[in-house]
C-alpha cells in the first residue's frame, strides 16, 4: 500500500519545443485505482514515464509514501510501467517474459517458476507458458504483459492505455481482469486513458489532465456532475452552455430566469445543462404540473442512438441537446412544439472563460 | 520431368562453378612437377603440405596473425558499428544523409587512392608497420559493412522493449545483456561474418601499412605465387579459403532454416 504524490512536475521536450507536463500536482491514494484521463497529447504518457523513471523531470518531485524517488533509477523505484502495446520480449517464451523481472532480481529459477505459474493461471494463460509471444493473440499478449508486471508486486503499477490496442469485444474482459486483480492485490494503480467512458468504468478516482496540468481530480461522478471548468465539462461531453448571471438562487440568461440548485456561487458564469436531465413533456400539450423551469421548445431534430434518443431543441436563439428514452421520443416529429423542464438538479455553473 | 532434369543440371553447373576453381589448387598442393600439356601431375608428393604445416616455415604463424587481425578488426568494428548502426537505424537527426554517405564512402572509393595518405598519417603516429596500424587500416573497409548491417537491424528494433526491461527492474547492463543483445545477435553475427571476411582478404592495405613487416596470409600466398612455388601456393590457398568455406557452411545452414536466426539477420 503506497501513496503516490506528484509535486509541480514539469517536463519539456527540446525537440518539440513545448512543455508536455507543466507543473502537475497529483496525489494518488494508497491502494486505489486512479485513472489519469486526458485527450491525446496532453502529457499523460510523459507523466507515466516520469513516474517510472524512464524520463527525468525538468523540475518537481515524485514521492512514494512521502519519500522522493526522483533520484532513483527505474529499476530501484518499485514502480512498474506496462506500455500500451504489450512489448513482450520476442526472444523469450511467455513464461520467461513473465519471470523476467524476478530473474533480474537474481531469484533462482525454481522460485521464479513457482511464482510465474500461478499468475499465468490467474490471467488465463495456463499452458501457454512455453509459447513464443508471437503465437499469442493480442488479448493474451496484453494479459502476459500485465502478469509480467504483477509478478514483481510493485508499490505502484502504471498502465498506459491498457485497453486501447484491444478489440472492443476483448476490452470488457480485460477491464474486469484489471479491476479484480487490482482489488485482490491492493496495488496503487494509475491507468492512463483518453477515453472517459473507460475511465469511468475502471477507476475509483479520475485525475483529468488537460494541456499538461491537472484540471480536476475526484470520483467519476464528481467530475461528471460537478465539472470545475468549461474545458472539463466539454471533455466529458457537455454541449449545453448558456452564459448569464447568477443572483440569489436564480440564473438570468437568454432562457429567462431559471431556478438554480442551492449552494452555487453568484456572479457572471456559464450554465451547463446535462442532456439526460432535461425533461420533455410528450405528446405536445401534455400536463407540465410538477416541473420546474418550464420552457417552450421547438424540436429541431430527433436521432435514434439505441438505448437513448437525442433530441435537438430550439429555444429562441439557443439550441439545447437532450437525451431521452426512445419510447418517449417516438411521438416527436421535427417542427413540433413541446414543453420542457430544466430541473435544478441538472443545472451546474461554470466560471466563464 | 523436364523441369527436374534442368534443375539437376543447374545444380551440377553451380557446384562445378564453385568447386572447379579449387581443383587445380588441390592438385597443385600435392603435385611434384606438373607441366603443360599434362592433364594431371606426373608425380605426387606431400612435400608442400609438410613445408606449409612445419613451424619453421612461418605459414602457420602467419595464419594465426591473420586470424588475430581479422578477429580484432571485427571486435573493434562491432564496438563502433553497433552504436553507429543504432543511431542510423533508430533515430532521425539533422545530417543523417551526410553521415550515411561518409560511412559508405570507403566502399565507394578505391583503396589505392587512400592508402598512401593513410600511410603518412600512421607513420606520424608511429603505427606504420605495426599490427595495430594494420588493424586500424582494416577498419576502413570493414566499418561500413558492420554499420550498415546494424543500421538495418536497428531499423526493425523496437526500443520500447528496453524501456520495458528497465521498468521491470533491469539495470542498464542487464538490459543490454538480456534484452538488446539477444535481439540484435543474429544481425550482429551476420555483420561480424562480413567484417571478418573483409579483413581476412585484405591485401593492399596490409602491404601498404604493414610495410612488409606484418605478414598476413594473403601476403605470404602472393610471395609464393610470384616466386613460382605453385605447390606451396596451392596448399596456402586452400588454408586461406578455409574461413570463407566455414562461413558459407554456416550461412547456408541459416538459409535452409536450421538456424533461422542467421537468416533473419540477413534479411534486408
Amino acid at each position: 500500500m503506497t501513496r503516490l504524490t506528484l509535486q509541480g512536475l514539469r517536463k519539456s521536450y527540446v525537440a518539440a519545443g513545448h512543455a508536455a507536463v507543466r507543473g502537475l500536482d497529483l496525489a494518488v491514494e494508497s491502494g486505489r485505482l486512479t485513472a489519469l484521463l486526458g485527450p491525446s497529447g496532453c502529457g499523460k504518457t510523459t507523466t507515466m514515464k516520469l513516474i517510472a523513471g524512464l524520463l527525468a523531470p525538468d523540475s518537481g518531485d515524485i514521492l512514494l509514501d512521502g519519500r522522493s524517488i526522483r533520484a532513483l533509477p527505474p529499476e530501484r523505484r518499485g514502480v512498474v510501467m506496462v506500455f500500451q502495446n504489450a512489448l513482450l520480449f520476442p526472444h523469450l517464451t511467455v513464461a520467461e517474459n513473465v519471470g523476467f523481472g524476478l530473474k533480474m532480481r537474481g531469484l533462482p529459477p525454481r522460485e521464479i517458476a513457482a511464482r510465474v505459474e500461478p499468475l499465468l493461471t490467474r490471467v488465463r494463460l495456463d499452458g501457454l507458458g512455453a509459447r513464443n509471444p508471437a503465437q499469442l493473440s493480442g488479448g493474451q499478449q496484453q494479459r502476459a504483459a500485465l502478469a509480467r508486471a504483477l509478478v514483481l508486486q510493485p508499490a505502484v503499477l502504471l498502465l498506459d492505455e491498457p485497453l486501447s490496442s484491444l478489440d472492443p469485444s476483448l476490452r470488457d474482459e480485460m477491464r474486469q481482469l484489471i479491476l479484480s486483480l487490482q482489488r485482490e492485490t491492493g496495488i496503487t494503480t494509475l491507468v492512463v486513458t483518453h477515453d472517459q467512458a473507460e475511465a469511468v468504468a475502471l477507476a475509483d478516482r479520475i485525475a483529468l489532465m488537460l494541456a499538461g496540468q491537472l484540471a480536476q481530480e475526484g470520483t467519476p461522478e464528481d467530475i461528471y456532475r460537478r465539472p470545475a471548468t468549461l474545458a472539463v465539462a466539454r471533455f466529458f461531453g457537455a454541449e449545453n452552455f448558456v452564459p448569464g448571471i447568477a443572483r440569489s438562487g436564480r440564473f438570468h440568461c437568454d432562457l429567462g430566469e431559471l431556478v438554480l440548485p442551492a449552494g452555487l456561487a453568484e456572479g457572471p458564469q456559464t450554465l451547463t445543462i446535462r442532456p439526460e436531465g432535461i425533461r420533455l413533456f410528450v405528446p405536445p400539450g401534455a400536463d407540465t404540473a410538477g416541473g420546474t423551469n418550464i420552457r417552450k421548445a421547438r424540436v429541431a431534430g430527433v436521432t435514434f442512438l439505441g438505448s437513448q434518443t437525442r433530441v435537438t431543441l430550439g429555444l429562441g436563439g439557443i439550441t439545447l441537446q437532450a437525451l431521452t428514452a426512445p419510447d418517449a421520443a417516438a411521438a416527436l416529429q421535427p417542427g413540433a412544439e413541446i414543453d420542457i423542464a430544466l430541473p435544478p438538479g441538472a443545472l451546474w455553473l461554470l466560471p466563464s472563460e | 520431368m523436364r523441369g527436374s532434369w534442368l534443375r539437376g543440371l543447374g545444380a551440377v553447373a553451380l557446384a562445378g562453378w564453385m568447386v572447379l576453381p579449387f581443383l587445380p589448387l588441390a592438385l597443385w598442393s600435392v603435385a611434384q612437377g606438373w607441366r603443360f600439356p599434362d592433364l594431371l601431375p606426373q608425380a605426387w608428393s606431400v612435400k608442400a603440405w609438410t613445408f606449409v604445416l612445419s613451424p619453421g616455415a612461418g605459414v602457420l604463424e602467419s595464419f594465426g596473425l591473420t586470424l588475430f587481425i581479422a578477429a580484432s578488426t571485427t571486435a573493434l568494428a562491432a564496438l563502433v558499428g553497433v552504436p553507429a548502426g543504432r543511431a542510423l537505424g533508430l533515430y532521425r537527426f539533422r545530417g543523417k544523409g551526410l553521415v550515411t554517405l561518409l560511412i559508405l564512402l570507403p566502399v565507394v572509393l578505391p583503396g589505392l587512392a587512400v592508402v598512401f595518405g593513410l600511410h603518412g598519417i600512421l607513420l606520424r603516429l608511429g603505427l606504420a608497420g605495426t599490427v595495430g596500424g594494420v588493424i586500424l587500416a582494416h577498419l576502413i573497409p570493414v566499418l561500413p559493412y558492420m554499420t550498415l548491417v546494424m543500421a538495418a537491424v536497428f531499423a526493425r528494433f523496437d526500443p520500447g522493449i528496453e524501456l520495458q526491461a528497465r521498468s521491470l527492474g533491469a539495470t542498464p547492463w542487464q538490459c543490454f545483456r538480456f534484452v538488446t543483445l539477444p535481439v540484435i545477435l543474429p544481425g550482429l553475427l551476420t555483420g561480424a561474418l562480413f567484417a571478418f571476411l573483409v579483413s581476412w582478404s585484405q591485401y593492399l592495405l596490409t602491404l601498404a601499412i604493414g610495410g612488409g613487416r606484418v605478414q598476413t596470409l594473403p601476403l605470404v600466398l602472393f610471395s609464393f605465387v610470384s616466386s613460382g612455388r605453385n605447390d606451396v601456393a596451392g596448399a596456402i590457398a586452400l588454408l586461406y579459403i578455409l574461413p570463407g568455406a566455414l562461413v558459407l557452411l554456416i550461412v547456408s545452414r541459416g538459409v535452409t532454416g536450421r538456424s533461422p536466426a542467421l537468416a533473419q539477420g540477413l534479411r534486408p
